[in-house]
Formats: C-alpha cells, sequence, structure tokens
C-alpha cells in the first residue's frame, strides 16, 4: 500500500515538474497533457498504440523485477531481449509449412530460449566467477546489440530485391501474433505471464528459495538452499521474460528484426520494474502509463507541438523520484517500517557466499 | 537544576497489536548506572529508541536535565549527549573501524575525510578505555565481540553524558564485561550517567545503582542492588517463581553419533581451526568452552555446513558428509541454533510463519511438490508461538518487529520443531530472560534424554557447566583439554581458556 503511495507521488510529481519545463518554454502543459490522453487513450486506435507499446515493457518490467527478487540487477535485458526478437524472427522467417497454431508459438519458445540462454550466462559468471551481474550483463548486452548487428546484415539479411538495410526478412503470416479488436494477443500473454510470476514468488517453493536469497543469502544457505542454482535459474527466467518481450515485438508489431526498432525496451523494464516496487501486478500499471506517454508523444507533438522528448525527461524524473525515495518519504512523512523487504539494488562482489 | 539528566514522563507507543510502552516513567541522575530489567518483550528497547528519537511516542515526554525536549532523530539525540549502544549493530559492514567511527561526525580536512585523525582518534579512544580495535579492520570481518567494542567507542568518541547500553554484554566474553564495567565505571566517575539492559541478574546486582524492571509494557518497580537478590529480581520480572539452577539427571551416552577427525579451517591462510577431532555421542552434551574468537565460530560452520573447512572429516551417523551443504546435514538430523541470529537464523522481512519453516518450507506438510501449503505454515507458527511463548501480534508479522530475544525463540522453536539427531547451539540463549533460558535449558536437556547428541558452544561458562556432561576447551584453533563437567571447576576452566598451563591439559586428555 505505502509503496502504491510512493510511486503514484513520483509520477505526479514528474508530471508537475514536466508541467513546469512546459510552461517555461511557452507551452502549455493543459494543452500538451490533454494531447497526450487524446494519443494514448482517446479511441480505439489509440489504445491499440498503447497497448503495443505497453506490451514489450510489461515483459522487460516483468525480467527486471523478477531478478531483484532474488537480489540480482538484471541490466542485461536489453540483450536478451534484442536476441529473443531476432531469434524469434528467424524462427518466423526460415521455418516453413506449419499451421499458426504451431509456428507463432514456436517462434516465441525460441526467441524466449534465446533470452534465457543469454541472461544464464551472467548468472554462471556470478556463481562460478564471482563476476557481478551489473557488470557482466552491460558487457552481454554489446554482444547482444553487435550479434544481432550482424545477423541482419549478413546471414539471416533480407535479400528481397531493392532492400539495401541491414534487416531481416518478413516473418511469415504464421507466425505472427493476432490482434483481437484494440487488444494486442501479446499484451493478453504478458498479463498472464505476470500472474503466473506472482505465482511463482509468493506461492511456490522456489519463489521462496528466490525471495530467501534476495533478502538474506546467508540465511538461504544456513537452511539449505542451493543459492548457486537458484541464481542462475533467476537469471534464466528474467531472461526468458527478456526474451520473450522481443519476441513478442517481432511477431506482434514490427513483423521482421531489424535493428534501431527495439532500442530501449529493455532498459525502460528498469523504470517499471522500479515503478512497480518490483511487484509483478505493479508492472502492469507501470508499463502501461510509459506505453501509453510513447503511444500519446506524437499526438501531443502534432497538436500542442511541443517535442517528444518532454516524454523522456518525464520517465527520468520519475525514475529520478523512485531511486531519490528517501525525498518522497520525508516530503510524506513516511517512515520506513520495520519488516519492510527491502530492494538489494546490488549484492556486492564474490558468490561463494 | 534538575536532580535528573533524563526525565521520561509517562511514555506510551503502540504498535499494531501490541502496546510496548504502557505510560512509563524512567530517570537517570547523572553519574549512575541505572539498569533496566525486564522480560523479552517488555519494551525494554523501544523505551530507549524512544529517547535516541528512533521512534516517537504516542504519549509522555522527555526531559533533559530538567527541560522538556523533543527528540526527532538520532541527530537530536547526539546533540542532546545521548549515545547508544544497540542490541543488534548498527555498523556498515563493508567500512573499517575508523570510518565506522567517524561516520556522521566525520573528521574532515577541507572537503576531505580525514582518515588519518580518524585512525588516531580510535587509537586513543581504544587505548584510553583498554578496548582493543584495529582502525583499518574491516567491520565485516570482524567477530561480535569486538564489533560490539567499536559501537561503544562510537559513542565514546560522541562524548555522551547519558550512556545507553542495550544488551552490552549478550556478546561479550566475562573478561570484556570485566573490561566493559571498568569502563563504564570510569565513566560515571567523569558524571556520565548510564542505562544499562541486560537479562543477566548477576551483572545488574554487580554494576546498577539502581534497578528498573519492566513487564509487558509497564514499569512494575524500581530498587537496588541492596535491597534484592537474583531470586527477587527474576521474580519482578517473570512474575512468578524462577528456577535458576538447571535440574537435570546423569547421561546416559549411546552411539556416536557426530565424529569430527583433524578439522582444519584456515583463515588468510592461517589455521583458525588447527586439528580438532572430537565425537558427540547420543543422549550426552559436550560444551565447548573458550574466549570467542578462538575459533569456535569456524568450528560450528565448518559442522552446519556454512563454511568449507580446509581439512578433516565430518561424520554423522556413521555416514561421512560432504562439507558446505547444509540440506543433507539438516535431512541427517542436524538443528543449528547459530551465533548470530540475524545474520544466519532469520530472513528479518519475512513473517515469523516463514521464518519458521526456514528449513522444512520444501517438505509436507508445508509444501506439496512446488507449492507452498499457507494453511499449515499458519498452524505451525500458532502452534510453536503458543509452545515457546513468542511474544509478537501474530503469526504473519514480519520477524524484524520482534524483540531480540522473541526473535532468539522463533530460531529455538524451529529448530526443536523437527526430527533431531545432532543439535549444534552456539550461544542458545544469548539475549533471553531468564525466564525463556530456564524454558531452553529444561528443552535441550529434554533433547539430550530423547537420545540427541547436543555440541554446545557458550561464552557463558555457567551455562556450559550447569548445561554439559563434558567440556572441552577451545583454544586458539585446538582443543586444549577436555574434561569431565563433574570434574570441572570454573579456576582450571579458565586457565585452560586463557592459554595456560598447557601440559597439565594435555595431561588431562591423556
Ligand atoms: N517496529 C516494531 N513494529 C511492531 N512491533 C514492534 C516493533 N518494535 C517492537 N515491537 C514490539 O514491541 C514489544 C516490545 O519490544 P522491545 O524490543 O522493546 O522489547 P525488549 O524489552 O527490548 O525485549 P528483548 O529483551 O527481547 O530485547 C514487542 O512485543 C515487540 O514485538
Ligand atoms: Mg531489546
Amino acid at each position: 500500500m505505502r509503496s502504491v503511495i510512493l510511486s503514484v507521488t513520483a509520477v505526479v510529481l514528474a508530471l508537475l515538474i514536466g508541467a513546469g519545463i512546459l510552461a517555461l518554454s511557452g507551452a502549455s502543459p493543459v494543452a500538451a497533457y490533454t494531447a497526450l490522453a487524446q494519443g494514448a487513450f482517446g479511441d480505439a486506435q489509440a489504445w491499440q498504440r498503447t497497448l503495443e507499446k505497453a506490451t514489450p515493457l510489461v515483459f522487460s518490467g516483468l525480467a527486471v523485477a523478477f531478478a531483484f527478487k532474488a537480489g540480482l540487477f538484471n541490466i542485461g535485458a536489453q540483450g536478451q531481449l534484442l536476441l529473443g526478437a531476432i531469434t524469434a524472427a528467424a524462427v518466423g522467417f526460415g521455418v516453413e509449412g506449419l499451421p499458426a497454431f504451431i509456428h507463432a508459438p514456436l517462434a516465441l519458445l525460441a526467441g524466449a530460449a534465446a533470452g534465457a540462454a543469454f541472461a544464464a550466462i551472467a548468472g554462471a559468471l556470478k556463481v562460478y566467477t564471482g563476476a557481478h551481474e551489473v557488470i557482466t550483463t552491460i558487457m552481454l548486452n554489446y554482444i547482444a546489440i553487435n550479434l544481432t548487428d550482424y545477423l541482419a546484415d549478413g546471414p539471416w539479411k533480407d535479400t528481397s530485391p531493392g532492400n539495401i538495410v541491414a534487416r531481416t526478412p518478413r516473418i511469415l503470416d504464421t507466425a505472427m501474433l493476432p490482434t483481437w479488436g484494440p487488444i494486442p494477443s501479446g499484451f493478453v500473454l504478458s498479463v498472464l505471464l505476470a500472474g503466473v510470476i506472482y505465482w511463482l514468488l509468493w506461492k511456490t517453493t522456489f519463489g521462496f528459495e528466490i525471495r530467501t536469497v534476495g533478502q538474506n543469502r546467508h540465511a538461504a544457505r544456513y537452511a539449505g538452499m542451493r543459492v548457486a542454482r537458484t541464481v542462475i535459474l533467476t537469471m534464466l527466467i528474467s531472461g526468458l521474460f527478456a526474451g520473450l518481450g522481443g519476441a513478442v515485438e517481432t511477431q506482434g508489431v514490427v513483423g521482421r528484426y531489424q535493428p534501431g526498432f527495439n532500442v530501449g525496451l529493455g532498459f525502460e523494464g528498469i523504470t517499471i520494474a522500479l515503478l512497480a516496487k518490483t511487484h509483478p501486478f505493479g508492472v502492469i500499471p507501470a508499463a502501461l502509463l510509459v506505453g501509453a506517454m510513447k503511444a500519446g508523444s506524437s499526438q501531443m507533438q502534432f497538436v500542442a507541438d511541443v517535442p517528444k522528448e518532454i516524454i523522456d525527461v518525464i520517465q527520468a524524473l520519475i525514475l529520478f523520484f523512485i531511486a531519490a525515495e528517501f525525498l518522497l518519504r520525508r516530503l510524506l512523512h513516511l517512515q520506513p517500517e520495520a519488516g519492510e523487504e527491502q530492494l538489494v539494488l546490488s549484492t556486492g562482489w564474490g558468490s561463494g557466499e | 537544576m534538575s536532580e535528573f539528566v533524563l526525565e521520561a514522563r509517562g511514555i506510551t507507543k503502540r504498535f499494531p497489536g501490541v502496546v510496548a510502552n504502557d505510560h512509563v516513567d524512567f530517570n537517570l541522575r547523572p553519574g549512575e548506572i541505572h539498569a533496566l530489567l525486564g522480560e523479552n518483550g517488555a519494551g525494554k528497547s523501544t523505551l530507549m529508541n524512544i529517547i535516541y528519537g528512533l521512534y516517537q511516542p504516542d504519549e509522555g515526554e522527555i526531559l533533559i536535565n530538567g527541560q522538556p525536549v523533543t527528540i526527532r532523530g538520532p541527530h537530536d539525540a547526539i546533540r542532546q549527549g545521548i549515545g547508544m549502544v544497540h542490541q543488534h549493530f548498527m555498523l556498515i559492514p563493508v567500512f573499517t573501524v575508523a570510518e565506522n567511527l567517524v561516520l556522521g561526525a566525520e573528521i574532515t580536512r577541507g572537503p576531505m575525510l580525514d582518515l588519518e585523525q580518524a585512525r588516531a582518534v580510535v587509537r586513543r579512544l581504544s587505548d584510553e578505555y583498554g578496548l582493543h580495535v584495529d582502525p583499518d579492520a574491516r567491520v565485516e570481518d570482524l567477530p561480535v565481540g569486538v564489533q560490539q567494542r567499536v559501537e561503544i567507542l562510537k559513542a565514546l568518541y560522541r562524548e555522551a553524558r547519558i550512556l545507553i547500553l542495550d544488551e552490552p554484554t549478550a556478546v561479550l566474553t566475562p573478561q570484556e564485561v570485566e573490561d566493559l564495567f571498568r569502563i563504564m565505571r570510569g565513566l560515571t566517575e567523569r558524571g556520565v550517567g548510564i542505562i544499562f539492559i541486560t537479562h543477566k541478574l548477576k551483572e545488574v546486582l554487580a554494576i546498577a545503582d539502581r534497578i528498573t524492571v519492566m513487564r509487558r509494557g509497564k514499569v512494575v518497580g524500581t530498587t537496588t542492588p541492596e535491597q534484592t537478590d537474583e531470586r527477587g529480581l527474576a521474580a519482578m520480572m517473570v512474575g512468578r517463581e524462577v528456577v535458576l539452577e538447571v535440574e537435570k539427571g546423569p547421561a546416559h551416552p549411546g552411539e556416536v553419533v557426530l565424529e569430527v577427525r583433524d578439522l582444519v579451517v584456515e583463515e588468510h591462510g592461517v589455521p583458525v581451526v588447527n586439528g580438532v577431532s572430537l565425537q558427540v555421542r547420543a543422549g550426552e552434551i559436550l560444551g565447548i568452552a573458550g574466549v570467542q574468537g578462538n575459533g569456535q565460530t569456524e568450528l560450528a560452520e565448518a559442522l552446519t555446513g556454512l563454511r568449507r573447512p580446509d581439512r578433516g572429516t565430518l561424520i554423522l551417523n556413521g555416514q561421512e558428509m560432504p562439507f558446505e551443504d547444509a540440506r543433507i546435514l539438516i535431512e541427517n538430523g542436524l538443528a543449528h541454533i547459530p551465533e548470530d541470529r540475524q545474520k544466519h537464523g532469520l530472513v528479518m522481512p519475512f513473517s515469523v510463519a516463514d521464518n519458521l519453516v526456514l528449513c522444512t518450507y520444501y517438505k509436507p506438510p508445508f509444501a506439496k511438490g512446488l507449492q507452498r501449503q499457507p494453511q499449515a505454515i499458519l498452524e505451525n507458527a500458532e502452534r510453536l508461538i503458543e509452545q515457546f511463548d513468542v511474544r509478537t501480534s501474530g503469526p504473519l508479522a514480519p520477524v524484524a518487529t520482534l524483540s531480540g530475544g522473541n526473535q532468539q525463540k522463533v530460531i529455538v522453536a524451529r529448530e526443536f520443531s523437527r526430527p533431531v539427531r545432532f543439535l549444534l547451539a552456539n550461544q542458545p540463549t544469548r539475549g533471553l530472560d531468564v525466564g525463556s533460558i530456564e524454558y531452553i535449558h529444561k528443552r535441550i536437556i529434554e533433547m539430550r534424554d530423547q537420545g540427541v547428541a547436543v555440541l554446545l558452544i557458550s561464552a557463558e561458562l555457567d551455562e556450559i557447566m550447569s548445561l554439559a556432561d563434558r567440556i572441552a576447551v577451545m583454544y586458539e584453533g585446538q582443543i586444549v583439554a577436555e574434561v569431565d563437567a563433574a570434574e570441572a571447576d570454573k579456576t582450571t576452566l579458565g586457565i585452560w581458556m586463557a592459554g595456560g598451563e598447557k601440559e597439565s591439559a594435555a595431561a588431562t586428555l591423556a
């Protein structure tokens, strides 16, 4: 409850400061925000845009939030998402003759598996060498970017006549994900998976292990939990969600893999996860919020003549207020409660412990 | 000018489900040691936290030198000359001693931290008070006893006129307690008033000028060491007669349950456990006596799967056990009360119920396959809370909201509530009130009589002597002597613990 208050306050403050900046630059904040809301929720089409923008963010938000629960900071969601996106594309255009109800899930699974495997590398490096996941996932991000760039411009390049840019061929229709009315099926999937994560974390023994490892690794070892295995599996599942986010983006929106199309989706997962206070159900409204701002920004630029970039500023402000939680607490006279779960942003070096 | 440096009037503090302080009156004169006694959960730490500004009272007022003051936080408290050493340390583990000492009151040169100066301060203070600490040691590398010293140094550094010591002796060795008492007396001579919380009645009688007893959030009364004795205090605290001596029959040792051969644990290449071999039989209690920091911690960690020894063999129920695998040991009947309850024993944000199944969460009835069974977990918690008299607002309360002693009871309840063949109890009654100690001692003896092999590590020589059937003395990583408890006397044990007369010790061994 208190965390909801904190998050909402952060958003409100960010919007207020954003309004201040708009006013200073001579624009009307009311007009801008009205246009933004119109563009995000004004009609069915707007809704669809918002949901489409939110969908990959739910996945990457879940990925980051899930890893946080084990005390792991998965900055590599971006790289995992890229690999998921391109792998799903490869299965989407490369495997022919399958009916849609097999082909689409197959491509999704392939994307998920790619993200999972890639993230598991960081988990294994942490466990076996003590390399901190923040460092390794950042480095793995570079590998992912370059690898996908190479594939899209090399072995998997779209060779159709007239194409000169780096991109894969279009995936087959059988691999595309349907949209039901304004609702993309990928969004429905993401919401279902948020439920699965909730169940996993709070209703299963595995989730208990993850949360114990996240809150007190020493106690986890004392209790005989397999800390190393838990860390690797958590990273793997986290990467699975990020990879799935990439796959859904490929199969639901882009229709192929093209470098530059998935930029930031993984990184925004960090904002989403923090705004959601790492709760899987919090991820959905957080992703919808950011998705709506992205979806409405064009309209805002067009109608209110306000540069789109103000959206980035607002997002950055949200992140700032979430990170500077003590500021908010002072503002709201909220003291941290004894026994409040701590968000462990970084568990330090070394894995043996 | 008021007679009191500190006066708390009618302090009331409510937490969800409990009234931790119920119109409490408390005062302190300059240069006085005022002991605060009371059962676990009586509200002692809460009252001190209010005085130190960590909690705001719901009702009541605090006066310093007769002037009403509002203490909004530790900053205000420090400004008013109040220093506090907490029951659970508040040090930054990755900082050095010197850095911790000056934290919040940094010595600076320009904008830079003057660590050289800070180091010098640590050295001066530790010389002055005989509390020896290496200023450059990282706090997390220090044993609990030494961390405690850092906390005391920290308050001294801030020149407190009112010093709150919340169970400072729980983690100290008898020698260190003597040192602390010397320091405390030195401080009172300089006019510092000290509030001293402890569960050890002997200490209270030895050092306090006045004694105030609390029970269930209320002050029961104030007395002096001259007017009372251990029994009187115990009765006042618990509200009934307490059996202070342990009653136990002779042991009937059976087969060997735990065998350790030639165990070596090295730390930075130096052996801290150096070739320890020992056996514990079913139905007996082997006590390990020794001054803290002689390898007991590392020995315990090696035997409970928390640390990989460099050499040696660990045999449980006749089977060789892998190292660093608590799960297999637990499955083979290990129960472990760890030395550092908040580091190893508990997950602070988790509920009491979850902490009570920390080691058995994956087994029926607490899990069915992958699915946890909340109903069974809850029922288990309700049963154990009742049985072990854990004072909590309910099974779903985060364990962090429990008082220190009640946190310890949660661990004991958990470890005693499953089939056990081997119990390693490391400081099992640390921080418990007399009533709870009585209860836990009874349970340990009961376990022994049911055929459990018990290895008891304790800094309390009294506890070792009254519980153990055999006593081994550990010194510099080795077992230097082993005697039958019936033949042990305090003086000889003390000499062995100090490393004296190794030869005669070896003779006893042979
Ligand atoms: N932050 C908190 N939230 C909720 N309840 C609390 C909190 N702190 C303390 N309590 C409750 O208040 C009561 C008094 O606790 P307190 O820590 O003052 O006891 P204590 O006398 O210091 O006991 P001990 O000897 O075991 O340390 C306990 O019932 C405890 O559960
Ligand atoms: Mg206390």
